[in-house]
């Protein structure tokens, strides 16, 4: 089975607890206007408009498909900086044991892997094929997901994913759709089912004024499943504008007593284990 | 410096410094080793390389007092009863460091300082702890200028030892050099990753592997060693040494400059390096028959005859340093070298196997504790050296891009250096935020083999040059021509700028 690879990094500090493995799975179900990685969000079309931005000519249109040559790359970004369509060339469909294979040269480096987006729940079941010949080797198995596709309904992919770390990106839906796009009743029930599952590692929140309803997300969480507050870390991200193309690309960073003051609020809710990154 | 007038009117030195250089002038008036010529044709080609310790040998190079015993039975030549409360052994301690010699003139190892601590911190809260630990800290960094002092915690964890990381990423001192001795199944999670958070605000401690380290002396013959069960501590730059005694001299081999009078590569292996590794034991033995037979040191040192150190516990130290370049040139390909071509990793490995295969043959003289044998370290380098990569690192700048594949090649390495070896990281300062993810890194490279890392972070005041500590701010102000309190950081300055350091590759996410 096959899956669109963006990319993978052999080490991250910032994916999940201890040193990951991180796979980045290519197309997106939403697409949030403050997006970091926009490039992430559709799969390539092969109009073939990054072949003729590439300064060092390694990418070439062969029968409508954009082929990426790895060697010849100076990894400057143009292409992906000058798409149109909110993809890469770089995307490579890799087989699950290819991919296993790229993870298996990290170890004994690495406590387990992490698969990221774009949104990886789109391809369930290369992920619960993934996650099995992880599992076996005794590495941990985590999902980064927007929460937009319902989780119970891939009851062996769950039995074979120890941990999900859940964006809650906006709690009222007309926001939520202003923002992404998409509807975000999936979203809240991931919630719970994560948490009564004991699977929720992290939730996390990309912070604007004026834009994200922040006050009412922490005030949902907290209402929506009291009994697991202590479960798991909930992580305020200051919205920076960095990588972010369209209406946000301007848009200031939210103030450190501003981010201060959302974390009281979550932690006056009981939510313990708060952090502002 | 070249003449002692040079010393006498330096603007660049303190009073103390300038003590030092004089002393090192005076033991260089003599004229006492018996040097064939050839030794001296390697010598001036520096191929053979004594580190400058002096014509006439009167201290061993590092000395490694068995600290615990001291404390147990008081030191009658110092006048000074065994401490009976926390006050009393940070006294203690601090007199008794003042007259441990080395090469420096200063001591190179404080010892277990977390084990000697400990029992005294019965009854005596957290906060008054710190506050009387933390005064001792600063007069060690104050008093000791000398990056080379070395102090180690664990492979347990204690209050103690949870008490001096607290307060080292708070003071940022460069002395003493700390090492946690780490043990995955003794040391918790929690210590060790206080630990590297720890050395990623003031790049200390370093971590080494306390599984393999412990090994090292505890198969020796000496009937000296039983009672301890061959106890071992690091000093200086990562120097892996029996405690209650240490390395009588360290004295290296540079390769690259014995290199350059290869025609071939077999030449090299199978004339050259054999000829000049035997010309250097006869060397190094030379150095340890003056110091054990004539300059009295073991006779008259209060040390010895008190029993903190013994002369069957010392050893010669086999340096080694430039495998990287001397690899490059014998493959004579810039597209094959070292860390980076299989070829050249396994002619890097015949070259190493030649050198352990001479100290495993050869005898050293007075070392019963190793058997007597030289035992190999990877040297770290010294302030004029140019184009040469501590011992058998991968050069700054020529790092492989994954921290993995550099890891893998060091474990390959270090295996041959029973007395030390070491890799230093740039890691991104991201990895503050979690210390687990860096523990994971170290527990995968000492599953390997690696038997010695040290973190710093990219934007840490604090660097580790090439196994000692220096600020960057101090270095400013060396560049600037004003005499700054610690040796080290002349010693670091110019290695800092000719082995390039701050291109040292930054690990991080990717």
């Amino acid at each position: 089975m096959k899956a669109p690879v963006n990319k993978i990094i052999s080490l991250s500090v910032v994916d999940g607890p201890g040193n990951r493995t991180v796979v980045f799975l290519q197309g997106c179900n939403i697409s949030c206007a403050y997006c970091h990685n926009p490039e992430t969000q559709r799969l390539c079309t092969g109009c073939g408009i990054c072949a003729t931005k590439c300064p060092v000519q390694a990418l070439t249109l062969e029968d409508d498909k954009t082929v990426w040559d790895r060697q010849k790359c100076v990894q400057c970004d143009a292409c992906i900086q000058n798409c149109p369509h909110f993809s890469s060339p770089k995307v490579r469909d890799m087989e699950v044991e290819e991919v296993f294979t790229e993870i298996m040269k990290n170890v004994p480096f690495i406590r387990g892997i992490t698969v990221s987006g774009g949104e990886c729940t789109l391809y369930p079941e290369f992920l619960t094929e993934l996650f099995c010949m992880v599992n076996k080797e005794g590495l941990s198995c985590f999902i980064d997901t927007n929460g937009c596709i319902e989780l119970e309904r891939y009851a062996e992919l769950m039995r074979n994913c120890d941990k999900v770390m859940l964006d809650v990106k906006a709690w009222e839906p007309e926001v939520f759709r202003d923002l992404t796009g998409g509807e975000n009743s999936p979203v809240k029930k991931n919630l719970i089912y994560l948490a009564e599952q004991q699977k929720l590692e992290e939730v996390r929140m990309v912070c604007m004024e004026n834009v994200v309803d922040v006050e009412t997300i922490i005030q949902g969480i907290a209402a929506t499943i009291p009994g697991y507050l202590a479960d798991f870390t909930l992580k305020l991200i200051a919205f920076r504008n960095f990588g972010v193309v369209g209406k946000f690309a301007e848009t200031r960073s939210p103030s450190k007593e501003q981010m201060e003051q959302w974390k009281e609020l979550s932690v006056q809710n009981g939510i313990m284990h708060t952090r502002i990154v | 410096m070249s003449t002692v007038y040079d010393v006498v009117t330096s603007k660049g030195l303190t009073y103390e410094q300038k003590l030092v250089a004089l002393a090192h002038a005076a033991e260089d008036s003599l004229n006492v080793l018996c040097i064939p010529e050839k030794t001296k044709h390697y010598m001036e080609t520096g191929a053979i390389c004594d580190l400058n310790e002096g014509h006439a040998p009167y201290r061993p190079r590092y000395i490694m007092p068995d600290y615990e015993l001291a404390v147990k039975q008081g030191c009658e030549f110092l006048r000074l009863d065994p401490p009976k409360d926390l006050d009393e052994l940070l006294q203690f301690l601090m007199i008794l460091y003042r007259h441990v010699p080395s090469i420096t003139s200063f001591p190179v190892f404080l010892g277990n300082l977390d084990k000697l601590i400990e029992p005294f911190l019965d009854g005596v809260s957290d906060a008054e702890a710190a506050k009387k630990i933390k005064l001792f800290l600063i007069y060690l960094d104050r008093t000791i200028t000398d990056g080379f002092c070395h102090a180690n915690l664990g492979p347990e964890e204690s209050r103690a030892g949870w008490i001096i990381l607290g307060l080292e990423k708070e003071l940022q001192n460069a002395v003493p050099n700390l090492t946690l001795k780490y043990d995955s199944d003794i040391t918790p999670d929690a210590y060790a990753e206080l630990a590297l958070y720890t050395s990623l605000y003031c790049a200390n401690p370093a971590i080494c592997n306390h599984k393999m380290h412990q090994e090292t002396y505890k198969q020796s013959s000496c009937s000296f060693v039983q009672g301890r069960g061959g106890d071992y501590g690091i000093s200086s730059c990562y120097n892996i040494l029996p405690i209650g005694g240490g390395a009588y001299t360290l004295t290296r081999v540079v390769l690259p400059h014995l290199a350059k009078e290869a025609n071939s590569k077999e030449h090299f292996l199978q004339e050259l390096l054999p000829d000049c590794l035997s010309h250097m034991g006869d060397y190094m033995n030379e150095r340890i028959r003056f110091l054990v037979e004539q300059s009295n040191f073991f006779e008259t040192s209060f040390l010895a005859k008190e029993g903190f150190i013994s002369r069957e516990k010392f050893l010669p130290m086999f340096g080694v340093a430039g495998l990287a370049e001397c690899t490059n040139m014998l493959m004579d390909d810039e597209k094959k070298t070292y860390g980076h071509h299989a070829g050249a990793d396994d002619l890097a490995e015949a070259i190493m196997q030649v050198i352990a295969d001479y100290a495993a043959h050869s005898q050293a003289l007075y070392s019963e504790i190793f058997d007597n044998h030289f035992a190999l370290h990877a040297q770290v380098g010294i302030d004029s050296d140019h184009g040469i990569t501590s011992g058998v690192r991968i050069p700054v700048g020529a790092e492989p891009d994954s921290m993995y594949d550099h890891l893998k090649h060091s474990a390959r390495f270090h295996k041959f250096f029973p007395t030390g070896c070491a890799d230093v990281f740039a890691f991104d300062p991201t990895g503050r935020n979690n210390p687990a993810a860096v523990l994971d890194i170290v527990k995968g490279a000492f599953a390997q083999g690696d038997k010695y890392i040290s973190f710093y972070a990219s934007d840490s005041d604090l660097v580790r040059i090439t196994g000692y500590l220096v600020k960057r701010s101090d270095l400013e102000r060396y560049y600037n021509g004003e005499a700054v309190l610690q040796n080290t950081v002349y010693l670091g300055g110019d290695n800092y700028r000719n082995a390039r350091l701050e291109n040292r590759k930054v690990r991080t996410t990717g």
